[in-house]
């Protein structure tokens, strides 16, 4: 039983918790997509910008929190989601849409998302410095240990991880609701399916744009602030996610945004799989092999520090054999 | 007064000139048919009016204010409908989704239209759930025409609405286009069919180098023996 607990700690919630932050930028660079018809290089330092002025707001004011009895970091999402929404529709106008009035061919948009990411990176680094920080300023992250009568290893679960389980699940909800029944939900899938008619049926498009932005800008920021408030604030947050979230994009199909939350539990679990160490697993039966068979004290697929080469190779994997994705999406 | 009227139109894409002079003029509750040779400027002529290339020349009016060079989005506003020969529906959007599409601008009348457009195309009604893009092409022309209609046009543009159609769709679509334009809209069509086209129009205008070579009423074009041998196959 204990090595069903580890296994459940190790992969169920890591898995889970590593899935939800994925789905929730695959869905921002899947919507863009959609709509913009480019692939958002510049997505992941979305993640980090909102993450970044969460921490400010934490910094600044440290017990706003403890009267709601949550994080003061969760209390502060809701401003770092507005703020970084308003930076990526400024974003959009000063550096996307001028690119977009000439009618350059996707790659443009590609590389200048490229430029916006360094930019992005660079102004982090020169407020946040290079080191990690908690998002825990002047609190203790709370941690839940779950007994199991008649095993001694309890389920471990972090505050942070239930906020960002609840909090994603209302967030795919909203987003699969506001799709399919909202006005505007329906003129964003619209515009995906075809621009020209979206435009000639009086669709404002405009606003369909700025709209992307604003739910992407959004999403990114939940994501990052979670993974942050579990893990710590680090500046280069972005290098460890922009592959990982397009992988989970490209896996779904791009373009849908239920397949980027599929892809973003496919990719988050394979990762968390791959470094897991099967060898506790099989401990219980270790008396019972024969005596040629030695059992490592590591057994996983992967070590830890390659952890990246998981999303990679499900990447190319899916790019050679499947490059429409799980959902049949758009070709990047 | 006409409800559309194009005066001497010229214009082009990119500097180089397809319509050389071409005049229009439909009443509220006319079928206006456009046809000629490929080439012609034809569909060309049906962009310009819905303002989807720049007109260097002459003056389109809608209800006799001047339009020229508006854009499509304002023309929307205005009462203008375009159903475009190619991609004119949102194939991944349910048939009800892309009707409500159609009616963006005026959500208010969105349930109320519906209704009637189920009723003036029962086939949309069984299907209204599925994704527009997995009906057949009849039926895909009647979601096309029937998300425009959404905005209760007071002009509606259709280019090539029966192309690729069997005949049997094709009379069918037809038969709609008269009903429409009995009901008091101002319908405008580009048409390959021509003599089908023109049996049932108002007025018919011939192009031919980006010009009017005929224009008269439906009838007396499909009996004038001139444009039946240089036009209408014989």
């Amino acid at each position: 039983m204990n090595e069903l607990i580890y296994f459940f700690n190790y992969v169920v919630v890591a898995g889970s918790v590593t899935g939800c932050i994925y789905a929730m930028g695959a869905v921002g660079v899947t919507l863009i997509y959609s709509i913009l018809r480019f692939a958002h290089f510049a997505h992941a330092d979305m993640m980090t910008l909102g993450t970044f002025v969460v921490l400010l707001l934490t910094m600044l004011f440290p017990h706003a929190g403890d009267a709601l009895g949550l994080p003061t970091a969760i209390v502060m999402l809701p401003i770092g989601m507005v703020f970084t929404s308003l930076v990526a529709v400024g974003i959009d106008r000063a550096f996307y849409q001028p690119l977009r009035a000439h009618k350059v061919k996707p790659i443009v948009m590609v590389i200048a998302s490229l430029g916006v990411t360094l930019m992005l990176q660079g102004l982090i680094r020169l407020f946040a410095g290079t080191g990690a920080q908690s998002l825990y300023v002047d609190a203790r992250k709370e941690i839940f240990r779950i007994d199991i009568p008649g095993v001694t290893r309890p389920i471990i679960l972090t505050e942070p991880q239930i906020i960002l389980f609840v909090v994603t699940i209302v967030a795919v909800v909203g987003l699969h609701l506001f799709l399919t029944r909202a006005r505007l939900g329906k003129a964003m899938r619209a515009m995906s399916d075809n621009p020209d008619l979206a435009r000639a049926s009086g669709i404002n498009t405009q606003l369909i744009v700025t709209l992307t932005w604003v739910i992407a800008g959004g999403l990114a920021t939940i994501a990052g602030t979670l993974l942050s408030l579990d893990v710590a604030f680090k500046p280069d947050l972005s290098f460890f996610l922009l592959l990982p979230i397009f992988a989970a994009a490209i896996v779904g199909g791009v373009g849908h945004p239920l397949g980027a939350i599929a892809g973003g539990f496919l990719v988050g679990f394979a990762e968390t799989l791959a470094v897991f160490n099967w060898s506790v697993l099989l401990r219980p039966i270790r008396d019972s092999l024969p005596s040629w068979i030695e059992l490592p004290n590591n057994l996983a697929i992967v070590g830890t520090e390659y952890k990246i080469v998981v999303p990679f190779f499900i990447l190319v994997a899916v790019l050679i054999w499947r490059p429409t994705g799980i959902f049949k999406g758009k070709v990047i | 007064m006409p409800i559309l009227e194009a005066i001497d139109v010229h214009g082009g894409y990119g500097g180089m000139n397809i319509l050389n002079g071409v005049d229009m003029a439909i009443e509220a509750d006319e079928v206006g048919v456009i046809v000629g040779p490929n080439g012609a400027g034809k569909s060309t002529m049906l962009k310009a009016v819905f303002g989807l290339l720049t007109i260097t020349g002459g003056e389109i009016r809608l209800r006799g204010e001047p339009i020229t060079n508006l854009s499509p989005h304002k023309l929307v506003e205005m009462g203008m409908g375009f159903v475009p020969q190619e991609k004119n529906i949102f194939p991944s959007l349910s048939v009800e989704e892309n009707l409500e599409m159609g009616a963006f601008l005026k959500p208010a009348t969105a349930s109320r239209l519906k209704q009637q457009i189920f009723e003036f195309f029962p086939p949309l009604k069984e299907k209204r759930r599925q994704p527009a893009g997995e009906l057949s092409g009849g039926q895909r022309q009647m979601v096309a025409m029937g998300r425009a209609l959404m905005n209760e046009p007071s002009v509606l543009l259709l280019d090539e609405p029966t192309a690729g159609l069997s005949p049997l769709y094709m009379n069918e679509i037809f038969e709609r286009v008269k009903a429409i334009a009995a009901s008091g809209v101002g319908v405008l069509m580009v048409e390959q069919n021509a003599k089908q086209a023109l049996r049932i129009a108002h007025r018919g205008f011939v192009l031919a180098a980006g010009q009017n070579r005929f224009t008269d009423t439906g009838e007396a074009l499909l009996n004038d023996p001139q444009v039946a041998r240089s036009f209408l196959g014989g």
